[in-house]
């Protein structure tokens, strides 16, 4: 039990390094908002026109 | 010391044939072999696969089950070798490609790329062979939401003498932790009994199928660890730890992170640093209320009677592979490849513990979850619309102007000319790079391959098999110039001493 306590950083810590170390900057707030409005518009036009039957006639043979 | 963590990804793709087309070539093995066929009429000669020696029955728990339970071997399907090193072939009604062996989990990224790849040339030149209209779908997914599923499943090297009973104790946790870092994320449940209400959206596409904690089996009763004991090298010196228990991705830090935290975690096994800490007390009921449970509050008891969450196991072995790295060196899966894997780690756990909606661009669920819940709600749509379904297939689905995961933001760790380059060179990292250098160069000579060997036929009896029982050796290193300077394959296996 102590073991684990020790093992785990306080989170502010973790918070800290994720900012110095994260490979990417993700996008944030207002941001991540617009950005997926975006999307939905696309989506709107690529999503299949038949969502119910596409869904239904979607069957697969179990594999491994 | 532990050993080179040489690694493979294989990969089942959902087949799916829609227009105008008969029952016959409906079928999915049709279909999937119609897939294979198009793609090697277009891209290379074939060369077909060798079964010689390949034992899918013998357990790793020391006996053999060849006669009652081993997985069944279709040898009259289509099942050839790729210039890549890679094999391609149907699998169980699906259209299937094993990487080459690879010697890092970037590498391992780099041809499941590549994989995908030529998944998608193969539908495109399918297309000539089909009625007007026809076409065949292919996705990068393990389940149909309706309680059929297929794999994608991981290879590690290992060292024989590691007691198998260890490896099984120590890796559980990971596997039954792992998918919030890299599960791929579904739509609904296929617990029988549970309904779309009660589970509306759940981390791993695979989790509702697996049934026991350790076995042989991979399509029935599915085993969070397999036994399957079949090394396809030297089975003095090694085994092939065989993992049936992951999602495909279409993130690649997730395919990264999948590969190379798994590759660490063994590499500590093997070391005999890891401990039974984190044993998990039930761990096939907590794999599956892992998965369903997306707010990773829930905690999962463990064997000495402490509960914590997915996320606190994760951040322990995460900790555990930072002092490992410290004292033991990273070697084994590569120093600079198991560093980069540590930060993205962190990094992917950070954003979880924190608000997981910032590590939508590296974890499948969280890129996938988004999209369902925002769609939902501009459309007013409840659990169970089959329309949340569709967008679930439709993340997965590997044509380009379709895929949904192409359109999220998820970032991308590779650029396409090395995923282009591998869909036909090989690893120069390990015996794949002799495979496939090999078949590149005299296709019309040899007969066959597989894991460990290549057969030639020089024009006279008899055939002459070369055994690669070494994973390590016939590197570019090692054979590039024998490759290159012969002629001929009699040259190169009088050069190699054969």
């Amino acid at each position: 039990m102590a073991e684990r306590t020790q093992k785990q950083k306080p989170a502010a810590n973790r918070t800290d390094e994720a900012v110095t170390d994260a490979p990417a900057v993700p996008a944030t707030g207002d941001k991540l908002k617009a950005e997926l409005d975006d999307l939905l518009d696309e989506i709107d036009g690529v999503l299949e026109t038949n969502a119910e039957d596409f869904v239904k006639s979607y069957v697969q043979k179990g594999g491994q | 010391m532990a050993i080179p963590k040489v690694c493979g990804i294989e990969t089942e793709y959902g087949v799916f044939v829609r227009g105008p087309v008969s029952d016959a070539v409906a079928n999915p093995v049709a279909a999937s072999s119609m897939l294979i066929n198009a793609y090697l009429a277009a891209n290379s000669r074939k060369v077909g696969w060798d079964f010689e020696d390949e034992h899918p029955g013998v357990d790793a728990r020391g006996f053999s089950v060849d006669d009652l339970l081993a997985p069944e071997i279709e040898t009259h399907l289509v099942n050839a070798v790729l210039t890549n090193g890679a094999r391609y072939y149907v699998d169980h009604a699906h259209p299937e490609i094993s990487t080459p062996e690879c010697r890092t989990a970037r590498e391992a990224l780099v041809f499941d790329r590549a994989a995908e790849e030529i998944v998608r040339a193969s539908m495109i030149a399918a297309v000539s062979q089909l009625p007007a209209g026809a076409e065949i779908l292919c996705h990068k997914n393990n389940s149909d939401g309706k309680g059929n599923s297929y794999g994608c499943h991981e290879n590690y090297l290992m060292a024989r003498e590691v007691p198998f009973g260890r490896i099984v104790s120590q890796i559980t946790p990971h596997f039954v932790t792992r998918q919030i870092v890299i599960g791929a994320g579904k739509v609904g449940c296929e617990v029988a009994g549970v309904t779309a209400n009660e589970v509306p959206f759940q981390i791993s596409q695979r989790a509702d199928f697996f049934e026991e904690e350790v076995g042989l089996e991979t399509t029935l009763k599915r085993p969070i660890v397999n036994t399957r004991d079949e090394p396809h090298c030297d089975p003095d010196k090694y085994r092939r730890l065989h993992v049936i228990v992951g999602d495909a991705n279409m993130s690649e830090t997730a395919t990264l992170l999948k590969v190379g935290a798994t590759a660490i975690v063994l590499a500590m096994i093997e070391d005999d640093v890891l401990g039974d800490d984190f044993a998990v007390a039930n761990p096939v009921a907590a794999i599956r209320q892992v998965s369903h449970d997306p707010s990773l509050r829930r905690t999962i008891l463990l064997r000495d009677g402490r509960r914590i969450t997915a996320l606190e196991l994760q951040w322990g072995l995460l900790e555990s592979a930072r002092k490992y790295e410290q004292v033991h060196g990273l070697d084994a899966v590569d120093a600079e490849v198991g560093r980069d894997v540590l930060v993205r780690w962190e990094a992917v756990l950070t954003g979880l513990e924190h608000d997981p909606d910032t590590v939508s661009h590296q974890v499948d669920w969280v890129a996938k979850r988004r999209l369902v819940d925002a769609y939902a709600e501009r459309h007013e749509l409840r659990p169970g619309d089959s329309r949340l379904k569709a967008l679930d297939l439709q993340y997965h689905d590997l044509r380009r102007d379709r895929c949904l995961a192409l359109r999220v933001g998820l970032e991308k760790l590779t650029d396409d000319d090395e995923a282009k380059a591998a869909m036909t060179n090989p690893p120069t990292t390990t015996r794949a790079y002799f495979r496939g250098r090999c078949l590149d160069k005299w296709p019309g000579q040899i007969v066959a391959a597989n894991w460990d060997s290549v057969v030639f036929d020089l024009g006279r009896d008899p055939l002459r098999r070369v055994p690669m029982m070494e994973p390590l050796r016939g590197t570019a290193e090692s054979v590039a110039r024998l490759i290159d300077e012969s002629d001929t394959p009699a040259q190169l296996l009088a050069r190699l001493g054969q």
